[in-house]
């Protein structure tokens, strides 16, 4: 047991948690009303909204698994690098074309938006089924983060009891999620980019500084690891691979639930817009963290008896855990876990809330009981966010992580169907309603049967025209399929549908 | 959709600039190589990196334009 990291860990712990639940109190609004509770009555500035995207964008599992990641692969993983450059267009171009048509009609989710574009609320139903499906394990995933650390710290147990430490700090969230709604992530989100700051700034200090340099740590890799593998013959090979995983990551990224719920919850598309020059703070601070995963092969952590443990309990996951348990006194050590634990909490509020939000709005009032009242819609909210949770706890603990890594997978190519239904609509007037939920249908189908061909263990597809291979990102191919059949339909169905009662101006 | 007033900017064409982080990082070829280095760093990695920090100045730019 690692008691002085363990102390400083419990102490920061309690310090957001009281944060957590003083939230409510913060720039008070009606917590019984969904924009209040869910959205933080649409109030956040710039930075607010800056802190609380950083905050979703950048999980726990960012933390862990990039780093994870290059620490076994090497230059593949660095893929977010490119992905977080491409978001930041998409972010300035098109979201605050989606928060002033949400603003003005009072949307709350993607379901919201595409109900009110096509009038169709069984495709408003696929895009609120697939956000809740896709974040389900999204949030589980989170707690790997959690767990891998309060591991490193030494806690540990039989059967339940080990599940425990993990299960208080679950317990917690949902408590302050279900009193003070969305700013409650939102406050913490500033605690916990501060400890991320001061640990990635720490790092990447000590450790050039304690192996003379980064040469030296690009000089413990193996050469093949440090660049892709260049395409020999009729293939794109790792190129492909690389550049259709950052692309399609990036399309992904803002149509999920949670995503948009901080865009949302901005106070203006300016804020938005300074937000797409700002947010890229947080990239160059993912950029240095994916390069934790060389300092660790630099500091040998694989070899030292010290944390063979780890590894073997928790894969490459425990590589960062590792690298700061090598480098560091004990106390920093419970700084930087504190750092990553509460890196988990805020994201996991912020999509819990996303989906409580769906299925209150788009389920509950919308197939359910559509007469009722905001109050009670909140109320279904709040309870929706503990079910939520406490669906992604049981999973954590009953299902192995292997398992719930390829559901994650599964999640993003999932997602990223819901494109042409959300932003596409936001452009063009011909696509309808039907059209788009068979385009739907057809790119889930698509994206499901080629990862099943993987047995879900790998995100790519390697699609060949004309004798040229490319292997690609699952979500990418299938989303392609998606787009044409929503378009072609659209065209087909034309003289059978009446205009969609876009849009009331 | 209609525009709403004081919501969108002047739309301006500096925002082709933002097809340049689009063609830099998604041609591969062009950064997947370990010379020249920077601070100890192979090309491979502080060019994207760069990026990073370019792609932020594009989308200042834009916004200074149009504001």
């Amino acid at each position: 047991m690692n008691w002085p990291a363990l102390t400083v860990f419990i102490a920061l712990f309690v310090f957001v948690t009281g944060l957590g639940f003083a939230a409510a109190r913060w720039r008070a609004g009606d917590l019984t009303q969904l924009h209040e509770w869910g959205l933080g009555g649409r109030r956040f500035g710039t930075w607010v909204t800056w802190f609380l995207m950083g905050g979703d964008l950048y999980t726990a599992y960012t933390f862990i698994a990039i780093p994870a990641l290059v620490y076994g692969a090497g230059a593949l993983g660095f893929f977010a690098v490119p992905y977080t450059v491409m978001i930041y267009p998409f972010l300035y171009l098109i979201f605050p074309r989606l928060w002033s048509l949400a603003h003005k009609h009072g949307y709350v989710t993607s379901s919201d938006v595409v109900l009110g574009l096509y009038g169709n609320k069984w495709l408003a139903l696929a895009v609120g089924v697939t956000g809740l499906v896709a974040t389900m394990p999204y949030i589980a995933l989170q707690l790997v983060g959690m767990q891998v650390v309060i591991g490193a710290m030494g806690v540990s147990g039989e059967g339940w009891i080990g599940d425990l430490p993990l299960i208080i700090a679950f317990v917690i969230l949902a408590a302050f999620t279900y009193t003070s709604g969305l700013r409650a992530p939102a406050m913490i989100a500033v605690v916990k980019d501060v400890l991320i700051y001061v640990v990635v700034i720490a790092v990447t200090i000590f450790v050039p500084l304690k192996l003379g340099g980064f040469a030296p740590i690009f000089a413990a890799v193996p050469v093949a690891k440090l660049t892709l593998a260049a395409p020999v013959g009729d293939t794109y090979g790792a190129y492909s691979i690389y550049s259709t995983l950052a692309l399609g990551s990036a399309l992904a990224l803002f149509l999920y639930p949670h995503s948009l719920t901080a865009i949302l919850s901005s106070s203006s598309p300016g804020a938005i817009r300074r937000n797409a020059a700002f947010l890229p703070a947080y990239s160059l601070v993912l950029g240095l963290l994916a390069l934790l995963g060389y300092m660790a092969v630099a500091m040998h952590v694989g070899t030292d008896p010290a944390y063979a443990d780890g590894f073997k309990t928790y894969g490459n996951n425990f590589a960062v855990p590792a690298l700061i348990l090598s480098v560091f006194p004990g106390w920093f050590a419970g700084v930087a876990f504190a750092a990553i634990a509460i890196g988990a909490l805020v994201p996991s509020a912020i999509m819990s809330i996303a989906c409580a939000n769906i299925v209150s709005r788009n389920i509950y009032r919308g197939f359910i009981k559509p007469h009722a009242t905001n109050a009670e819609e909140s109320q279904v909210a709040k309870i929706a966010s503990m079910v939520v949770k406490l669906g992604a706890l049981v999973f954590i603990i009953f299902v192995p992580v292997p398992y719930a890594l390829q559901f994650q997978l599964l999640g993003g190519l999932w997602m990223i169907q819901v494109l042409p239904s959300v932003i596409m609509g936001l452009y063009l007037r011909m696509l309808s309603g039907w059209a788009l939920l068979g385009g739907w249908v057809v790119g889930t189908a698509t994206g499901t049967w080629m990862a099943s061909l993987t047995s879900f263990k790998a995100a790519v597809y390697t699609v060949t025209v004309l004798g040229v291979s490319f292997p690609g990102y699952i979500a990418l191919w299938s989303l392609i399929a998606n787009i044409v059949v929503s378009v072609v339909l659209s065209l087909l169905l034309k003289p059978f549908v009446t205009a969609a009662p876009i849009l009331a101006e | 959709m209609a525009s709403q007033p004081g919501s969108e900017p002047k739309r301006h064409w500096i925002r082709v600039l933002f097809i340049l982080p689009f063609i830099s990082m998604l041609w591969v070829s062009s950064y997947n190589r370990l010379t020249p280095e920077l601070f100890g760093f192979p090309f491979y990695y502080w060019y994207q990196l760069a990026w990073v920090i370019l792609s932020a100045v594009i989308a200042g730019i834009v916004y200074k334009v149009e504001h």
